[in-house]
């Protein structure tokens, strides 16, 4: 079957970001690459965010009054774009939190607690953010749980011939990111899932990542919980989501209490609202989730597969360059089996050195370990510098890039 | 270029980088030429760079050793290289305040006085600020080490 991909230009798409047309203090023209860490913002967002401010602003689902009323309705349409963007049953079960570690923290504690008994097991893998480590092994250690990590095989996919050894009766929890921060890997979600429902786990994913790359049906997949954050959604920071079918946001407990998550407050107790009220304690990131819904239809616009067609072509430019310079060595798997994101080390170069120097070139990137040390430890690396890229991205950057590591190079006297 | 064929002899001198970071002013070039005093820093011995010498706290790999003759009140030898090139020029600005100092002249350095001259509170990620501060311990520890042994 041929399939003909929707026409993206990119030029186009960059005029709607006005920081990519901010010199720096120097002068310089920005080559941001760190979009795994933050993506910067299109102006229909920014213009959101004012608009919120200035037009009608109020604190949400309290007010009967117009702008009250206008800050409720605006909410539930950002929650409706969040349930059609990943196909969700009811926008019921689109719960607005602070953002990805927080969605993770709240499910950890408010359904792990619920459910696990010592001995239970909980499957990561060794590619994941700390965000999806950390709050296991805190709900770990208060139910005696044990935390077993999936193995990668040697260039950075899951092993997936071990996962019958790792996936059990005994486990109850599997948590996968939708897309590596480092290597960029992106898992089978699908076959994770059915594997994990087979055994009666509950499957969760962290999309931080993938949600800007990589579609994903809930329903299709039949994935449990999906969390991630506006900001790295050409989003606004603050804001995240915590999807969950509505039967489990039903037998979790709130991590908060307080402000619009109650029911009934008596003396010695109280009953929660519904989802997703439940989980909204105190006064929730109103602007921010408001603000994200432009975002969101600005990619469904151009559609998820005409980005990531855009992005692979910047990917694998991207190794195709980076592997002609001397000792440079790229982490993780082949193009077909990764998003945009290209994690290095070149040898004799510090990554702390390399970033510096090619910020002298205007290069954005990131370097350390990306919050994923159990990761680095298994490379056998303290460090890494990362160029994440997104659908702003031209083939001209890639090549800037290049040169500017080989400068850096010079600059270090490695060549 | 500086020249550092002999390290004991040409060291450069708290003054000279002083003088080179206001001339140049801006901090990026001030970054820059910590990395020319990094790479112009003498090399440890491989077989120095050991856990025990190596200098917690810093986001790279920081090897120090902070050694003192037998004598009363010896002057320190003072040898550390880190494997990022900006920690390098950070070594050497170390080198300048502390090298063949006695223990007392040491502990009366104030050190923070020079960073802030310097700029380099201002321009240092706090990571980096840690393991400045990280080697700087390691220093004023060996020299409180060598004044209780002096009794």
């Amino acid at each position: 079957m041929n399939i003909t991909l929707p026409e993206f230009d990119v030029e186009a798409f960059r005029k709607q970001f006005p920081i990519l047309h901010q010199p720096d203090s120097h002068g310089r023209q920005v080559i941001y690459l760190d979009n795994g860490a933050s993506a910067q913002k299109p102006q229909v967002v920014i213009d959101k965010v004012v608009e919120a401010y200035t037009k009608y602003y109020a604190n949400a689902y309290r007010g009967v009054y117009e702008f009250g009323q206008r800050i409720d309705d605006e909410l539930e349409l950002t929650r409706e774009a969040v349930r059609s963007l990943i196909n969700a049953e009811r926008k019921e079960e689109i719960v607005f939190t602070p953002g990805t570690t927080a969605s993770l923290n709240m499910i950890a504690q408010g359904y792990g607690r619920t459910v696990l008994k010592p001995g239970d097991e909980i499957l990561l893998t060794l590619m994941e953010h700390h965000a999806n480590i950390v709050p296991w092994q805190i709900i770990a250690e208060q139910t005696g749980a044990v935390i077993r990590y999936l193995p990668l095989t040697e260039d950075g996919r899951l092993d997936l011939e071990q996962l019958s050894d790792y996936l059990t009766e005994k486990t109850k929890f599997v948590s996968v990111t939708g897309m590596s921060n480092v290597l960029g890997t992106i898992p089978n979600i699908q076959l994770l899932a059915s594997a994990a429902h087979a055994v009666g786990a509950i499957f969760i994913v962290d999309a931080a990542q993938s949600m800007l790359h990589e579609a994903i049906d809930v329903l299709e997949t039949g994935v449990d919980f999906i969390v991630f954050s506006g900001h790295k959604f050409y989003g606004p920071t603050g804001v995240g989501v915590l999807y969950g079918r509505y039967q489990h946001l039903e037998q979790m407990s709130p991590l908060l209490g307080g402000g619009h998550m109650i029911d009934r407050v008596f003396e010695d107790h109280s009953t929660w609202a519904d989802p997703p009220a439940k989980f909204e304690a105190g006064t929730i990131p109103i602007v921010q989730a408001i603000a994200l819904r432009p975002a969101i239809e600005l990619v469904r616009e151009i559609g998820l597969e005409a980005i990531r067609a855009h992005e692979q072509s910047l990917l694998v430019h991207a190794m195709d360059a980076l592997r002609e310079i001397p000792g440079l060595k790229i982490y993780g798997p082949a193009p077909e089996h990764k998003g945009a994101i290209v994690s290095f080390t070149l040898e004799g170069a510090h990554p702390q050195d390399l970033a510096f120097l090619l910020n002298r070139h205007g290069v954005c990137v990131r370097h350390g370990h990306h919050c994923t040390m159990l990761l680095h430890d298994h490379l056998g690396i303290s460090a890494s510098v990362r160029a994440s890229f997104a659908a702003y991205n031209t083939h001209e950057e890639v090549d800037k890039l290049a040169e500017a590591i080989q400068a850096a190079r010079k600059r270090l006297r490695l060549a | 270029m500086i020249d550092r064929t002999d390290n004991n002899t040409d060291q450069i001198t708290l003054a000279e980088i002083f003088d080179e970071f206001e001339f140049l002013g801006d901090s990026e070039a001030q970054m820059d030429y910590l990395i020319d005093l990094g790479l112009d820093l003498p090399k440890l011995p491989a077989q120095e760079k050991t856990e025990l010498n190596r200098v917690h706290g810093c986001q790279s790999n920081v090897w120090m050793l902070t050694d003192f003759d037998d004598e009363v009140s010896s002057p320190l030898h003072l040898q550390a290289e880190s494997d990022a090139m900006i920690v390098n020029g950070l070594i050497a600005v170390l080198l300048a305040a502390y090298q063949e100092k006695r223990p007392k002249e040491i502990l009366d350095i104030e050190i923070h006085k020079i960073f802030d001259r310097l700029g380099l509170d201002r321009h240092l990620s706090p990571q980096r600020k840690n393991g400045l501060n990280g080697m700087v311990k390691r220093i004023r520890e060996a020299a409180m080490v060598k004044l209780s042994q002096e009794g």
